[in-house]
């Protein structure tokens, strides 16, 4: 009987346990899933307005880390049990995969009602992340998908305190690649880590790498050599791994650079560690967190040529995408509306040191912001391009580079390594 | 109640005994297992509501073209065949000091049996922080030089030559106390007539130690061989902890390269399993190669 | 005499270098530990500087810092419980089990013990990625008790070969003067196999225990939401957050070794006489 009891018992604490309360209510409940967790207090103070303002309940649940939350979509689309509201972490691959399985409501007659006035809220460069054009090479319906509520750009910071030390002009950052090397041997000189960034995350070290590949050989010749017309052992695919090998050797780039994640790459800047950073824009938050004192300045990678312009990454920081399937959808887009309009992005920038990605919210923000903000105009990124390299490529091209910074291969080899899975990966896509 | 109703009866009672355990055991364990080897044709994303039957082709791709799932298993061979050699040696060598009259013998298994205790992310990070000079104590490096030998001084986990060697060796640190536990269960097996009866015939340590202990523990060795392999192939968590990736390759391991199928940008949840079948079998057939041998040396 | 004083001192000689080389090495399984500890009790300034193993001054409030910090005490709470339940689970099923492959009879007895056995043979490095799909499939992904059941199965296999070994040897007129008495074969289980079982069944306990508090790669790809993770992924977390913290980072590992040393110091006695008589492995 004893033996009963307890797993009776058991059996209950684990129905208990087991099922989060699913409540039946009369009114709609939106939920929505993010995973930005410096941005979490923002989203709740403003949920609680709306519902306030309308009535209507508005979950937001963070779910952090990044991996935990891409997880954590990937399976909810598995199980069909997405909620209302989400964001897609990834590749346009991930994106293309959730429209193409039907989880992603298409935005587009929501966007361009009263002759377009949502969509003309937008900075155009956010909202073009979320679009697909007229015959893209995804297959999909063209339209837009998501809606931004912030903008980024992803450039270099540069620590004004350790630039004085260092006997540089703190309001003169480095413009050229050469400069930019120069002061790598001052810098070991007095015992600073040069250029830190999250490269052991390889999305980061592609995204500089592209920039100079703009730099170098401009955009129409990058996505040439995406299709497949343009092999990586050309020329100018070779000098934009030289360019890594140069760093590497100028000593600029700090101890460790390949395996580090970008929280500590972040903690080492924000510590006056290191003199440079890569990161995106919405460092100034992570930083005003870890040290308020910091004194820095915004500043785009120095350029390796003046044949082209420097390009960085840049567009839609964040976007919220409506499910498809959702019972609540109208409500989930008056909700994403009302979330976009003027004076919720301006609270939000405010709170969250993020640009807002209502074009007329961008009154008062801080000086750095206002840097990351003037990059803007230099502003490109892969989701924009129309069609995207094959993933194991990405991968082989991180790689490569990798092992450039850490001296085992000649960016010669890594050229051809490249190559080599790139037609491994055409000659499979012209099969299927 | 007739007598067959009493025996069915009887019968179901004793299925009650085992149903718990069996359908647990099912549906956590054997059915992800058949599966396995059923998505292991499929190409499938994990998103999509539609799996692409392929064939073979991730197996041919695993073992044509994926040169970093090789580059992964040869890593994991290096820090298995480490293992082999210095840690079993270790693990013996104390085991063999420990089977004896001698003081303090339980202090020695209690203390030698902690690290084996402990979580390999955890092992990981705290030597990440001895060890590391940027983000750490520098102690190894400090040691060296207070021994009189500043030339040794080495940036271990950040440079590529020594990170996995660095791995290998906090892995011995780990594993050790297995391998010293088994064995000394071993020696102890070792009846003490053997070695007095053959200190009678006249034959010194080594001797006996030739002819009576190595013989006799050859079925243990084995045994803990077969331990060491599948638990040094199948090792990641020790390098996310310790070094925190896969370095360019240089750290990547086979579990590490699944996880990175399953989970990274392009997520390819047939050709994970894929994967997961070859290291299986590959595993399997190592264990299976090592019990022939050991039946053979009998 | 003089041979007889030769012998010994001989004698003392080889114990002295075995006492050496075993203590060189204890202190090497012991130091990164004490580090950790001592570490744990600096502060930011000073931990890399002053690497003795005995701080000055003791920061207790680590580990109070820590306990606070968002999500990790209750990941400590969370490990607790996952551990209790599935060693709680892997006796109660295993003990039934292994008592019903070793006593009872009823059809596909051997073939259903041999599917135990075998899955403690094959490695299955990838199940994880089925499980993953199979648990969302059950809507048992990131719960508690889809974890629970895992960590079950995952323990299942050694502990019912233990426990049926153990059942095998025990002798059978105990159950008998039982059966006599008007005991039901539960009853039986319960208030005669169970009670007699208990050596084994510590070392069940010990195994599983500390399977489940180490465990990591299920705990990553069921758990998403940071309210049920257990330590071993929240320090994962915990680590890229205060990654300059290292005092702070320290109490934490220490908070998530400690309570299994414990357990193990307490328990030691059970593993090592359960491993050198040879039974776990024979």
């Amino acid at each position: 009987m004893l033996f009963k009891s307890v797993l009776l018992g058991c059996c209950v604490l684990f129905s208990v346990l087991g099922c989060s309360g699913q409540k039946l209510d009369s009114k709609p409940t939106i939920s929505i899933w993010h995973w930005m967790t410096d941005r979490d207090a923002a989203f709740q103070e403003l949920a609680k307005k709306y519902e306030t303002l309308t009535g209507v309940k508005v979950n937001f649940e963070l779910y952090a880390p990044s991996d935990a939350y891409a997880q954590k979509i990937r399976a909810a689309a598995q199980g069909i049990n997405l909620p209302d509201v989400f964001s897609i972490l990834g590749q346009k691959q991930d994106f293309v995969s959730f429209i193409k399985a039907g989880h992603v409501l298409d935005l587009t007659a929501y966007m361009e009602a009263d002759n377009n006035s949502w969509k003309n809220s937008f900075f155009p460069k956010a909202l073009t992340v979320n679009e697909f054009g007229p015959q893209n090479s995804y297959g999909i319906n063209p339209g837009i998908f998501g809606v931004p509520i912030d903008i980024m750009t992803i450039q270099m910071v540069y620590n004004k305190k350790l630039f004085t030390q260092l006997g540089l002009n703190p309001n003169r950052p480095p413009k050229t690649l050469s400069e930019f090397l120069d002061t790598g041997a001052k810098i070991q000189a007095v015992g600073l880590q040069g250029l830190v960034s999250g490269w052991g995350e390889i999305w980061m070290i592609d995204c500089l790498a592209n920039n100079y590949a703009f730099n170098l050989m401009g955009k129409d010749k990058v996505l040439a050599t995406i299709k497949g017309e343009v092999p990586y052992t050309d020329p100018d695919w070779v000098e934009v791994f030289t360019i890594f090998k140069q760093m590497k050797d100028s000593g600029i780039l700090a101890r460790g650079l390949v395996t580090m994640i970008n929280k500590t790459a972040e903690q080492l800047f924000a510590n006056e560690k290191a003199v440079f950073a890569f990161n995106g824009s919405w460092c100034a938050n992570v930083y005003q967190g870890m040290n308020p004192g910091l004194e820095y300045g915004a500043m785009l990678p120095p350029q390796a040529s003046d044949k082209f312009p420097m390009a960085i990454w840049g567009g839609a920081g964040s976007s919220f995408m409506v499910n498809a399937r959702s019972k609540h959808k109208e409500e989930a887009v008056k909700f994403l509306i009302w979330l976009t309009d003027q004076d919720q992005q301006a609270y939000l920038s405010a709170a969250t040191n993020n640009l807002p990605a209502n074009k007329n919210s961008l009154s008062k923000i801080p000086a750095v912001l206002a840097q990351f903000a003037r990059g803007m105009d230099y502003a490109t990124h892969p989701n924009v391009w129309g069609v995207s390299e094959f993933s194991l490529v990405i991968e082989a091209f991180d790689y490569g580079i990798q092992s450039i910074i850490i001296g085992e291969k000649t960016p010669e080899q890594v050229a051809k390594e490249v190559q080599q899975v790139k037609e491994r990966e055409l000659a499979k896509k012209r099969k299927n | 109640m007739t007598l067959k109703q009493m025996k069915i009866k009887d019968t179901l009672e004793n299925y009650v005994f085992v149903l718990p355990a069996v359908a647990i055991f099912s549906i956590f364990y054997i059915i992800p297992f058949i599966w396995v080897f059923q998505l292991g044709l499929f190409e499938w994303d994990g998103i999509s509501f539609t799996r692409i039957f392929v064939g073979l082709d991730n197996f041919k791709e695993i073992f044509l073209q994926d040169v970093n799932w090789w580059r992964a298993m040869w890593n994991a061979g290096y820090i298995t065949l480490i293992a082999l050699l210095f840690q079993n040696i270790l693990a013996f060598m104390l085991a063999w000091a420990c089977d004896r009259q001698i003081r303090l013998k339980n202090f020695y298994r209690v203390i030698f049996f902690i690290p084996p205790v402990l979580s390999e992310i955890v092992v990981g990070m705290i030597w990440r922080f001895i060890i590391n000079d940027i983000e750490g104590a520098n102690i190894i490096n400090r040691m060296l030089a207070s021994i009189g030998f500043p030339n040794l001084m080495h940036q271990w986990l950040s440079d590529p030559k020594t990170v996995l060697t660095t791995v290998a060796a906090v892995h011995c640190w780990k594993g050790f106390g297995w391998g010293f536990l088994i064995f000394l269960a071993g020696l102890q097996t070792i009846p003490h007539q053997l070695y007095e009866s053959a200190r009678v015939d006249g034959a010194n340590a080594w001797q006996s130690f030739k002819k009576i202990t190595v013989p006799l523990m050859i079925p243990v060795t084995v045994l803990v061989a077969i331990l060491t392999v599948l638990g040094s192939m199948q090792a990641f968590a020790l390098i996310l902890g310790l070094v925190g990736g896969e370095f360019a390759g240089h750290t990547s391991v086979p579990v590490l390269r699944i996880l990175a199928s399953m989970r990274g940008s392009s997520s390819r949840f047939g050709y994970a399993c894929a994967q997961g079948i070859s290291l299986g079998m590959i595993l399997v057939t190592i264990s299976f190669i090592q019990y022939r041998f050991s039946k053979k040396g009998q | 005499m003089q041979h007889a004083l030769y012998y010994k001192s001989k004698k003392f000689l080889i114990n002295t270098l075995i006492h050496i080389f075993l203590i060189s090495v204890a202190v090497t399984c012991l130091y990164p530990l004490l580090w950790m500890i001592a570490s744990s009790l600096k502060t930011q300034d000073i931990i890399f500087k002053d690497i003795s193993l005995i701080p000055q001054q003791l920061h207790f409030e680590n580990y109070i810092h820590a306990f606070k910090e968002e999500g990790f005490g209750r990941s400590f709470l969370n490990s607790i419980f996952y551990t209790g339940f599935s060693v709680f689970g892997v006796v109660i099923i295993a003990s039934m089990a292994g008592y019903a492959f070793s006593r009872l009879r009823f059809p596909g007895r051997t073939i259903l013990f041999y599917m135990f056995i075998a899955a403690m043979m094959i490695p299955i490095p990838a199940s994880f990625v089925p499980l993953y799909v199979l648990l969302n499939k059950l809507h048992l992904r990131d719960t508690p008790i889809g974890y629970i059941l895992c960590m079950i199965s995952v323990g299942l296999s050694v502990s019912i070969f233990l426990l049926k070994t153990f059942f095998d040897r025990m002798p059978k007129e105990v159950e008998d003067a039982a059966r006599i008495d008007g005991c039901s074969k539960m009853g039986i289980w319960w208030h005669v196999a169970l009670p007699l079982a208990k050596p084994v069944l510590a070392v069940v306990v010990i195994f599983n225990a500390l399977n489940v508090w180490n465990e990591y790669i299920l705990a990553l790809i069921i758990f998403d939401s940071r309210k049920f993770m257990p330590l071993q992924v929240a320090l994962q977390v915990f680590r890229g957050e205060f990654v300059t913290n290292y005092p702070l980072l320290m109490a934490g590992l220490t908070i998530a070794v400690l309570p299994i040393i414990i357990v193990y110091l307490l328990m030691q006695k059970y593993i090592v006489k359960e491993i050198t008589s040879g039974e776990v492995f024979g």
